[in-house]
């Protein structure tokens, strides 16, 4: 069953130019991503494709100059504004990319505590924080005492002791040593094969194709392919956009090779495919409309020249 | 010329030292990798490096000197994250042209475009103002750069097109490196030897 269903969403941001001149930037366009419940869904791309745009749309907390069209369903039920008022921080919960999210004049064991939704929310608070090997002298610490990486499992841990079903986590992982990303990642797994889901958004390919069932991938704020984890081995022949192909072969463990160029402006968006002016095989026919999501191969691709 | 570290140590005030005796020693044009846990004070080693931070105890020496108090710092560093690290008040040109000008050739090398000069940093991406952050620290007096978590939280594309260019440029100028991740496998790509900085107490 899907859990959560975001449908042909775009998200675009009213700006002011030069005094009284108003201009639109269409951060997100017709994007659509299903959750399953018992499932993990990788979302990575480039940074600045919306990936966060998309977490903050779900969960309703988007800056007031952004305006929302299509649809996202919860339980097959479209979430307003009163029902995620409801369900946020109860059955949505996120774990948010910046440790500026922390509140710098609390200690950050309260700080976890008003999360939890459990009877004792001490012993919850010390359990999960146990969990992810911060030790007790770190509840009473303020945020600017911690770490990069403490500051992190620290946000992890609120969205773990929520008791959420849903967890949209939102590059959870960077700067954390590998055991502790380990540690986080196999519980994701545990809490997806309880029946909840988890949307982790992150660019680390290597450690999301350990736990998560698939991958979109996303460029210049909608998404250009959905695959298995399985087809992400070897050069990548199984992969089918040419964007994906491009982020596979540059990992360091494969090719580190890199393409030009980086992912267009939202204000100068190319009319047609948006990944065509830096794509190897575009042609004229690339530039004339923006291709549409196809089933291909048991997955989906935007790109009207895949196989 | 060599960075030195030499049985350096450091707390904050009375605390529990975070590291001591950690001797770190850096070639012209050599890749250094230092890897280890979060929060045992890798972060805080490079801010000594770089000379942010004085060493409660050991010192640092660059070509048999002490670090320089005033004038351009031969060692620099670029942190994990951009947006914190660009003024939010100063349009991008600004950011950039603040230590020495860049030239054009640099710029390309590093995919910086024209048009990003006018922006201001909340307009750009994380991977647009790493690259920002990565020419201004390259000065032509730059003689070892530490990069600290530099492109964790980039895109591998982003990541690859980053270090290509840092790497000819180290070649080129002799330049010494010291990487800071937690990526092994970048690590691997990257550096000549690696330190784990967990030999350290």
């Amino acid at each position: 069953m899907s859990i959560l269903e975001v449908e042909n969403l775009s998200v675009s941001f009213k700006q002011y130019t030069d005094g009284f001149k108003e201009i639109n930037h269409k951060v997100i366009s017709s994007l659509s991503v299903t959750l399953e419940a018992g499932e993990i869904l990788a979302v990575v791309g480039a940074s600045g494709s919306g990936k966060s745009l998309l977490a903050h749309a779900i969960l309703g907390i988007l800056p007031r100059n952004a305006s929302i069209s299509g649809t996202i369903k919860y339980k097959g039920v479209e979430l307003t504004a009163a029902r995620l008022a409801t369900l946020r921080g109860k059955e949505l919960a996120l774990v948010p990319q910046s440790v500026n999210f922390l509140d710098p004049l609390m200690r950050v064991g309260s700080q976890v505590r008003t999360a939890s939704n459990s009877e004792d929310v001490v012993s919850a608070q010390r359990k999960v924080f146990e969990r992810y090997h911060l030790g007790k002298e770190v509840e009473s610490m303020y945020p600017f005492q911690l770490s990069g990486g403490m500051a992190r499992r620290t946000l992890l841990s609120t969205a773990m002791v929520s008791g959420a079903k849903v967890i949209i986590a939102d590059e959870p992982t960077p700067g954390l040593d590998p055991i502790v990303i380990k540690e986080a990642l196999s519980n994701f797994r545990e809490f997806a094969d309880k029946g909840c889901a988890v949307m982790l958004i992150t660019h680390d390919i290597e450690s999301a194709l350990q736990i998560t069932d698939k991958i979109a991938v996303f460029y210049a704020g909608t998404t250009v392919e959905i695959a298995s984890v399985k087809d992400f081995v070897g050069k990548g022949e199984a992969i089918r956009h040419p964007y994906t192909k491009a982020l596979w072969r540059a990992l360091p463990q494969n090719e580190f090779i890199s393409i030009p160029g980086s992912q267009p402006h939202p204000s100068s968006l190319p009319p047609g495919c948006l990944f065509a002016p830096r794509c190897e095989i575009a042609t004229p026919e690339c530039e004339q409309a923006p291709p549409d999501m196809r089933e291909l191969r048991d997955g989906m691709v935007r790109c009207i020249h895949a196989t | 010329m060599q960075l030195e570290a030499k049985d350096v140590g450091f707390r904050y005030g009375d605390g529990p030292w975070l590291f001591q005796r950690v001797n770190v020693m850096l070639e012209p044009g050599e890749i250094v990798g230092i890897t280890g846990p979060s929060g045992r004070g890798k972060t805080t080693f490079c801010r000594i490096l770089a000379g942010f931070e004085s060493p409660v105890e050991g010192t640092v020496h660059v070509n048999g000197a002490p670090l320089p108090k005033s004038g351009y710092h031969p060692v620099q560093m670029v942190l994990q994250h951009p947006e914190k690290a660009t003024n939010p008040r100063w349009k991008m040109h600004k950011v950039l042209n603040e230590g020495y000008q860049p030239d054009k050739e640099l710029l390309d090398l590093l995919g910086i475009e024209q048009e990003w000069l006018t922006r201001w940093p909340h307009e750009l991406s994380g991977g647009e103002l790493q690259r920002f952050c990565v020419a201004r620290a390259l000065g032509p007096n730059t003689r070892f750069l530490i990069a600290d978590e530099m492109t964790t939280m980039l895109d591998a594309n982003t990541q690859a097109q980053i270090w290509h260019a840092i790497m000819s440029i180290a070649k080129q100028r002799e330049m010494g490196i010291l990487v800071v991740t937690h990526e092994s496998k970048l690590m691997q790509r990257l550096c000549h030897r690696v330190i784990d900085f967990n030999e350290f107490d």
